[in-house]
């Protein structure tokens, strides 16, 4: 087998375990990452929205915020299945839109 | 580490892009000269990696989560420009598909965690593997040592662009308009979770997959 079959595989193997990106803060009952919390919880922690952050916060409508499928049920394991899911969809169109992007970029002589 | 909307304001993503941007010009030039067709998928790989890492929230004292970013590596094993871009690509697919970063962020977290970050790590990596054997133990403690600065290096950007905040961008009343937290509190609560943990999951990561390459790639480390 070619290595980048085996590091396919191997990512395969990371976006199987994801879910672990959410059941493992879940049973710690951590919150998001330092700086990266939502207006509700910067009103809690400082008492107060700040006016920019209130206009610019959520200006953007991403189609699978805070990598959710729509209609995903609302226990752990949903919510695992979804991130799953989620990576999944996000680690292919990475790879897709990095390898067209290589491709693109790359040397156009017929040497490489 | 994934800044959001609304936590920078004009002045710093208005700036943070017009230093990427450029970067990004420069990393396609450098990379039409020097990337070939047949890497392609492994620019693909990379991305898809670094993609990836970046889901495996871990928690740590305080009730908050981090996460490794894998630039180093990909930087090690393609070269600091593309490790630029494919790093680049993951994040900003991560804003746009995911809500994970702010848009306006994107030139920030790009240079924070693909540039910055791919840079000191590629260098220090170079700088301590100098005249070491592809397959020899140095290159893994170059590897894990480069790792653990860079990431460190990514945190520490993003806690000084926010910790700028409050006080470049005050409303009349001289409450922050941005990110509330100045610089007092972001850069330890940075430094500390990266130098103390995260910095260390890099390393392991980053040593791990270079042993791999080590045992069934070694070309790749030339």
């Amino acid at each position: 087998m070619s290595t980048t079959k085996k590091l396919w595989i191997g990512i395969g193997i990371l976006v199987l375990l994801a879910p672990l990106g959410v059941v493992i803060p879940a049973l710690f009952g951590a919150g998001g990452a330092w700086g990266e919390w939502g207006m509700a919880e910067i009103e809690k922690i400082v008492g107060f929205v700040p006016e920019g952050m209130r206009r610019l916060s959520g200006w953007w409508k991403s189609p699978l915020p805070e990598y959710a499928l729509p209609g995903q049920s609302t226990g752990i394991f949903g919510k695992s299945i979804g991130y799953l899911l989620a990576a999944a969809v996000g680690a292919l169109l990475t790879a897709g839109a990095g390898y067209l992007l290589a491709k693109f970029l790359s040397r156009k002589d017929h040497k490489g | 580490m994934h800044i959001p909307d609304g936590y920078l304001g004009p002045a710093t993503y208005g700036a943070m892009y017009g230093i990427m941007v450029p970067v990004w010009a420069a990393a396609s030039w450098k990379l039409n000269r020097t990337l070939k067709a047949r890497q392609a998928p492994y620019l693909a790989l990379g991305a898809a990696f670094s993609f990836v890492l970046m889901l495996f929230n871990i928690p740590v004292l305080g009730g908050t989560t981090g996460h490794a970013a894998g630039t180093t590596l990909i930087a090690v094993l393609l070269g600091p420009w593309a490790a630029t871009v494919a790093v680049s690509v993951a994040l900003i697919i991560q804003a746009l598909l995911f809500g994970d970063g702010g848009i306006t962020a994107i030139g920030a977290n790009c240079f924070n965690m693909a540039a910055a970050g791919a840079f000191t790590g590629y260098g220090i990596y170079r700088l301590l593997a100098m005249g070491s054997q592809p397959t020899g133990r140095r290159r893994l403690v170059a590897g894990g040592v480069a790792a653990y600065v860079s990431l460190n290096v990514s945190a520490l950007l993003a806690a000084f662009q926010l910790g700028l905040q409050p006080l470049i961008a005050k409303a009349a009343d001289g409450r922050p308009l941005y990110a509330p937290f100045p610089l007092e509190v972001a850069m330890p609560a940075m430094a500390l979770q990266h130098l103390l943990f995260f910095g260390f999951v890099e390393a392991a990561v980053t040593v791990l997959v270079i042993r791999y390459f080590q045992k069934n790639e070694p070309e790749m480390l030339m």
